[in-house]
């Protein structure tokens, strides 16, 4: 017992301060949301070549960069001659319509999360269900550091539960493999109404690498309608996390 | 007869220089191997125009070698898995993926459902069922009650007492393997990095060094170390993270407390390497991306020493309290015998006192200089598995921060990637956190991915679960499953 107290005092309070205190700092050569220079870039579409899931589009000249396709790979910052793209430090990348993810020239606007109904439903509480629908353990894994002590979901009034019966929404990773389509309907069914879902991951999102893949889908809105998407491969738990409570705007 | 063809981990053969054996000898050869000591790295078919060519990739401990050999099979051929059981997942796959009856496999059911979409079975088969008047069965699954992975497991029980369980996946098929053939494109490399993305860098080691060797390139020394240092990161994480979800799966809360934190602690580790917590972007055909400057490499060190600080208290915990002993000694234990029958890996392996590590058998990379000695345990139980990982650990630690004080001079890049051979075969084993890695690949005349052959520790280990199971109370399931810590991607491909 008393070896017990001295490790507890020894491990200390460690939760964060934010997002009441400062945020958390990333990481050098950390790859956040994109901004795309208008007056650098001539239209060459070099960078679009070097896309592995095709998240650039080259249009009249001008690019916009999908954030929802994009694995933050950085080849096409690499790629760029005129470093007219940028992957910056903002963290802040989900949104609750998909077209927000495109990131057009000069743009360089958070987008907008909240959803005043899911607010009056869900602001105080809300309780969540997790399914992995072909996630590669990466986003469940940086999903699941939510409930540690570091993170401390829990005071924001969130939680992730076990039974879908519990559950106002559920929060899916992956871009939904065939095998895994009807569990995740029924799992989504199971969840009484009023309910929300969440997209984690670019696979999520879109199908990520897996897009075209005739072994998954294209994410999970071809099955399922979204209310928040969270862009990322995998997403920070930041950007989880900051996702969630732009959706509730906590 | 000639004999098989032999090379070192991380090598290459033109594919002239594999034996093509009949299906007989290839058996006899198998066979023979195993019983000497060799293991089933890899068994899978390989297209060649109209038939299918088996091959057989042995690795061979006492020698640090690995030999290939191969067959010719059409519809149909003796199974190896009545005489030799660690063939049994591989035969069910090359019977899934290329329709090639292995007679007589006594367990001949779907590895990954790949046609579901056309059937619409997906998960449905015959599970083994035990009969009588107080047996009962539990289903769990696919989608499990934490935010993990999906899976379904089959217990027949009697009471509480378990006395067969059935493990039936492929949930996460996300065609992986399938896609890599005529790569290697702009794609592959990310395929790679998230076919297990806990185990990105272990993945992408293999995968690039199979690149490599192809393209007859050789990382730069200062790469190699790098590698080294975040592949030893990601298994302390993994590590970390393992102990505390054992000790949550027991109640013992203080130790799941710290450890959930210290595990991010280390994920940021790896983000100081690359920006990315799983190592993305971090090793790469040719090198890593990024190089570590004397700054960061002094950051990294002190960071991890306070992290491992932290985790030492938080760990040494369980090894000092009865309650948490109770529950994890002779919980789910495997015997030497069992594990070496069924072809364990990795930290399970090590857990029943087998010294498998392909770190020290088959070294490779950094680990041709510098040795981690394999860390074992003999009663193959819950605690083995727990306290293998927490020597793991402190071997890992030691290793990380020598690399980090002597980093070689030079570049973390070979010049551009030149093409790959044509006609080859390559092979190359890494010991990922849970165990022996083994990417294959087989080039046709053009220098493109004709076969790509990914092995995770979790395609060997999962029958050990299964087994690990029978006699125990279902009540000790999670308790058993998380001592494994098997990925479902991983297998599932």
């Amino acid at each position: 017992m008393l070896k017990v107290s001295k490790v507890r005092l020894q491990q200390g309070y460690r939760t964060m301060k934010w997002p009441d205190g400062p945020a958390p700092e990333m990481p050098p050569h950390f790859t956040g949301r994109p901004v795309i220079s208008g007056d650098c870039c001539n239209g060459c579409g070099d960078c679009a070549k070097v896309c592995p899931t095709g998240a650039i589009a080259v249009a009249d000249g001008k690019i916009s960069l999908d954030t929802g396709l994009c694995i933050f790979c950085g080849k096409c910052e690499k790629a760029c001659s005129k470093d007219a793209i940028k992957f910056g430090n903002d963290f802040r990348l989900a949104s609750a319509k998909r077209e927000d993810l495109v990131v057009q020239p000069g743009n360089d606007m958070t987008p907008n999360a909240y959803s005043e109904a899911i607010h009056k439903l869900f602001g105080r509480s809300l309780k969540l269900r997790q399914v992995s629908a072909g996630g590669c353990n990466a986003c469940e894994a940086d999903t699941n550091v939510l409930g540690t002590l570091a993170w401390d979901l829990g005071r924001f009034g969130i939680q992730f539960v076990a039974s879908p019966r519990h559950a106002d929404g559920i929060l899916v990773t992956g871009p939904v493999s065939k095998n895994m389509e009807l569990a995740l309907k029924k799992t989504c069914e199971a969840v009484p109404a009023p309910k929300i879902v969440i997209a984690v991951g670019a696979c999520a999102v879109s199908g990520g690498i897996y897009r075209g893949q005739e072994e998954t889908h294209k994410g999970v809105a071809e099955i399922i309608p979204v209310d928040l998407f969270i862009p990322g491969c995998p997403p920070h738990p930041a950007t989880i996390l900051d996702g969630l409570l732009r959706l509730l705007r906590k | 007869m000639s004999g098989p063809a032999v090379i070192r981990n991380g090598g290459k053969l033109p594919l002239s220089q594999i034996p093509v054996l009949t299906v007989s000898d290839f058996r006899r050869d198998i066979l023979d191997s195993v019983s000497k000591g060799a293991r089933i790295s890899a068994l899978f078919g390989s297209p060649t125009g109209e038939n299918i060519r088996l091959i057989a990739v042995l690795a061979w401990r006492d020698t640090g070698s690995i030999s290939v050999l191969s067959a010719p099979v059409q519809k149909s051929y003796p199974a190896l898995t009545p005489d030799c059981p660690q063939a049994h997942l591989f035969e069910r796959e090359i019977f899934e993926q290329w329709h090639v009856m292995p007679e007589g496999h006594p367990w001949l059911k779907p590895v990954r459902f790949p046609d579901s979409e056309k059937t619409s079975d997906m998960g449905v088969t015959n599970f083994f069922q035990i009969e009588g008047e107080e047996i009962h069965e539990v289903a769990v699954g696919p989608v499990h009650a934490g935010i993990i992975e999906p899976g379904h497991f089959r217990f027949q029980c009697h009471g509480e007492t378990v006395h067969h369980l059935e493990i039936s996946l492929g949930y996460q098929h996300r065609g992986v393997e399938r896609s890599l053939v005529n790569g290697p494109n702009s794609k592959s490399l990310h395929f790679i990095e998230t076919l297990a993305g806990d185990t990105t860098v272990g993945h992408a080691t293999a995968f690039s060094r199979i690149v490599e060797s192809l393209a007859g390139i050789r990382a730069p020394a200062r790469a190699q170390v790098i590698r080294g240092i975040a592949l030893e990161l990601e298994r302390m994480a993994n590590h970390i993270g393992d102990l505390g979800a054992l000790a949550g799966d027991i109640g013992y809360l203080p130790t799941m407390s710290y450890c959930g934190r210290i595990r991010g602690d280390l994920l940021n580790l790896t983000a100081m390497l690359c920006g990315n917590r799983f190592g993305r972007r971090l090793v790469v055909p040719g090198g890593v991306g990024y190089d570590i400057d004397s700054e960061n490499a002094d950051k990294i060190a002190a960071r991890l020493k306070s992290a491992f600080r932290d985790a030492e208290s938080a760990i040494g915990l369980l090894w000092e309290t009865p309650s948490v002993l109770a529950r994890f000694e002779n919980t789910g234990a495997l015997s030497r015998e069992t594990a070496v029958k069924i072809g364990l890996v990795g930290v399970a392996a090590r857990a029943c006192g087998l010294q498998r590590d392909v770190r020290s058998d088959f070294p490779y990379g950094i680990f041709l200089l510098s040795h981690i000695p394999a860390a074992t345990w003999e009663s193959g139980d819950v605690f083995a598995r727990a306290f293998v990982r927490w020597q793991e650990l402190q071997r890992s630690y030691k290793f990380i921060l020598e690399q980090l004080a002597a980093l070689p001079d030079g570049a973390v890049r070979a010049g551009e990637n030149p093409p790959i051979a044509s006609g080859h075969l390559a092979v190359a084993l890494v010991e990922g956190w849970r165990g022996e890695i083994c990417h294959v690949a087989i080039t046709n005349n053009e220098g493109r991915f004709l076969t790509c052959k990914v092995v995770d520790p979790s395609f060997h280990n999962w029958f050990g679960l299964a087994l690990a199971l029978r006699g125990q109370q279902i009540s000790d399931f999670p308790l058993c499953n998380k001592s494994f810590n098997l990925s479902y991607c991983g297998h599932d491909l």
